[in-house]
């Protein structure tokens, strides 16, 4: 019989520890899926972050540093400048990227560093119990917004990929999501691509993957996916945000 | 070899550079901007990279990766910008990965000034970021020093794959001194390292981490470090002693302090008076055991630190009540002179009636490793 499915080589024979409905496992297996496709398993150095998916390392089947809470494309940046012939990524969450460590962020895509980002926005604060996140919506409840987010107090969402948009160095930047089979495809394409972008020596890279947390939205895994297209994309439409790739191979701006 | 005259923060960057140091990441801070210019063009030389960060936190972050990765990695600050470099000392300290950050203290606490103070003392000596942990604390107090400190620096953070933290001042940075550099060392040839991330090629895939979630395995993960800061204090002691042999009073002080005490010693030995100076060249380890012996001798000592007294701790410790000591303590970044110390000696000196003392004096013999 012929195999037409089948779990990546770069991804470790472990249980995943997340939640039930949770976007993680299915975005770790996309980066594993993406490394195996381009065959860089061995040359590959992944930074996780503090929060949910510190515990990446379980599962991805290549060689992983931790980050101190959103310094991870900090860490990127030094392990790339001394292995510039490797594949070297940070896999964030919204709170990691885009609160705490919104400052390393933005400088290593205005650098054009050499690496891939790949930010998990689920709008909230997930290992810490649902606090609000710099991603979660006007009007939107969390542990730390009981009466919801206000934005008069709290500030409007935060859609750091349109900001990093605006950065010379940065070459790729897509929004995609993981709550269908179409968006979890067309995710796979974005990912793999930020890292052909990282590999072709073009510039910095992120994709953005919305992500359901049903646990801390405390809805059903199906309602979790649901109001992902009802309101997540409201403030954070999906699709290419930045694309160069073509602009910059064609003038030679390779490292 | 011939001597070179060279600046406090040349000297620093050109021994890394000769140490094998081939990655630098900083961010300017008064005064220690002299570091990051001369490694800006000198790495360049020698195909490393430098690489100035938008903060002090991306700096030390940097400096992580870049560890990890297996490279001869550093960064240098001033005291302000330290205080922000904790966090990933922290982890440096507990991913077990070897970095140089050198300290070229300022007076504070807060923006305080940029004049040399040495008022970091406990910050760097006590860890000070969070967790149980230690840095390796070298104090120069010569350009010579410098040199061959920076150099063993690395070394050391090699060995024992901890971070290593220089703990000099904004004096010993702007000052100019002969030095005389040894041979480079070729990063090529240092010995190869069996944990670093480099892409899983040919072995299984490893993980730097410092997350350990079971308190149990979190309490085996403290005791090893226990087990290296052992070792270090065991082997790692540094100091060297001057004069002591016949001192009724002995100086405790260091790096710039240390300088400024020879001074105001001959001054005050062409007085008649016996006084020596001991000098801790390791602040961490702290020469415990030597100044212990110290003290079963000679019965007064005088700690002069350019703070409002930090290190006194430590000599008190050492000590244990079997010595009186004193301290003079200037913070803020004023820089006393040999005269005012001498001043501050011949004080006690006569207060505590140490010239009507009999005996030969301590008859201690200090090794300087």
């Amino acid at each position: 019989m012929k195999q037409v499915f089948k779990a990546p080589k770069s991804l470790k024979p472990a249980v995943f520890h997340y939640c039930p409905g949770c976007g993680h496992s299915i975005i770790h297996r996309l980066v594993a899926q993406v490394i195996d496709e381009l065959g860089i398993q061995e040359r590959c150095v992944g930074v996780p972050p503090a929060g949910c998916a510190v515990l990446a390392y379980n599962y991805l089947d290549v060689d992983m540093g931790e980050a101190p809470h959103g310094r991870a494309v900090a860490v990127a940046t030094g392990l790339k400048k001394v292995l510039p012939d490797r594949v070297v990524f940070t896999y964030q969450g919204d709170g990691d990227i885009a609160a705490i460590g919104t400052a390393e962020t933005i400088h290593a895509a205005n650098r054009g560093d050499r690496v891939t980002a790949i930010f998990v926005n689920n709008g909230v604060y997930g290992m810490t119990g649902g606090q609000m996140a710099p991603t979660t919506l006007a009007g939107m409840k969390s542990t730390t917004t009981p009466g919801g987010r206000l934005v008069e107090r709290d500030g409007w969402p935060l859609d750091l990929t349109s900001m990093l948009a605006v950065t010379k160095g940065s070459v790729y930047l897509e929004r995609v999501a993981v709550n269908s089979p179409k968006a979890i495809l067309r995710a796979a394409k974005a990912i793999k691509k930020a890292f052909q972008v990282q590999m072709d020596g073009l510039g910095f890279s992120l994709v953005e993957v919305l992500s359901p947390c049903p646990t801390n939205w405390k809805m059903s895994p199906i309602d979790a996916f649901r109001w992902i297209d009802e309101n997540m994309v409201q403030y954070f439409p999906l699709g290419v945000i930045k694309d160069e790739t073509g602009s910059k191979a064609q003038k030679g701006e390779k490292s | 070899m011939t001597k070179q005259l060279m600046r406090g923060s040349h000297v620093l960057g050109e021994a890394a550079v000769l140490a094998g140091c081939r990655y630098y990441f900083g961010y300017p801070i008064t005064p220690q901007n002299e570091v990051p210019e001369y490694m800006s063009g000198r790495l360049l030389q020698v195909g490393g990279t430098f690489l100035q960060a938008e903060s002090e936190l991306a700096s030390i972050n940097m400096v992580i990766g870049a560890s990890m990765a297996g490279g001869r990695v550093m960064t240098s600050s001033s005291s302000p910008g330290i205080s922000l470099m904790q966090e990933g000392i922290s982890y440096l300290a507990a991913l077990e990965l070897p970095a140089v950050v050198a300290n070229m203290m300022r007076g504070g606490p807060g923006l305080g000034n940029i004049a040399p103070a040495q008022s970091d003392y406990f910050q760097a000596t006590r860890g000070g970021g969070h967790g149980d942990y230690r840095c390796i604390v070298l104090a120069p107090a010569s350009g010579q020093e410098l040199c061959d400190m920076t150099m063993e620096a690395f070394d050391l953070a090699d060995k024992y794959r901890n971070p290593v933290i220089i703990l000099a001042d904004g004096m010993m940075g702007q000052m100019m001194e002969p030095v005389e550099f040894p041979k480079p060392i070729d990063p090529s040839a240092l010995p190869p390292k069996d944990w670093t991330l480099t892409g899983a090629k040919g072995r299984p895939s490893r993980i730097i981490l410092s997350l350990l979630l079971d308190p149990k395995l979190m309490e085996e993960r403290n005791y090893k470090l226990v087990r290296k800061y052992d070792a270090v204090t065991l082997q790692e002691v540094r100091f060297e002693s001057y004069m002591c042999e016949d001192a009724r009073l002995v100086v405790v002080a260091f790096g710039t302090a240390a300088r400024i005490a020879k001074g105001a010693i001959k001054r005050v030995r062409e007085m008649g008076l016996k006084v020596g100076l001991f000098r801790p060249k390791s602040l961490w380890p702290f020469p415990f055991m030597p100044l212990q012996q110290l003290a079963r001798m000679v019965r007064h000592l005088l700690v002069f630190e350019m703070s409002a007294g930090q290190m006194v701790e430590d000599v008190e410790l050492a000590v244990r009540g079997r010595a009186d000591v004193h301290l003079y303590g200037r913070p803020g970044g004023v820089v006393p002179t040999p005269e005012d110390l001498a001043h501050q000696i011949s004080h006690y000196y006569y207060g505590a009636r140490l010239e009507q003392e009999q005996g030969q004096g301590s008859r201690f013999r200090g090794g300087d490793k």
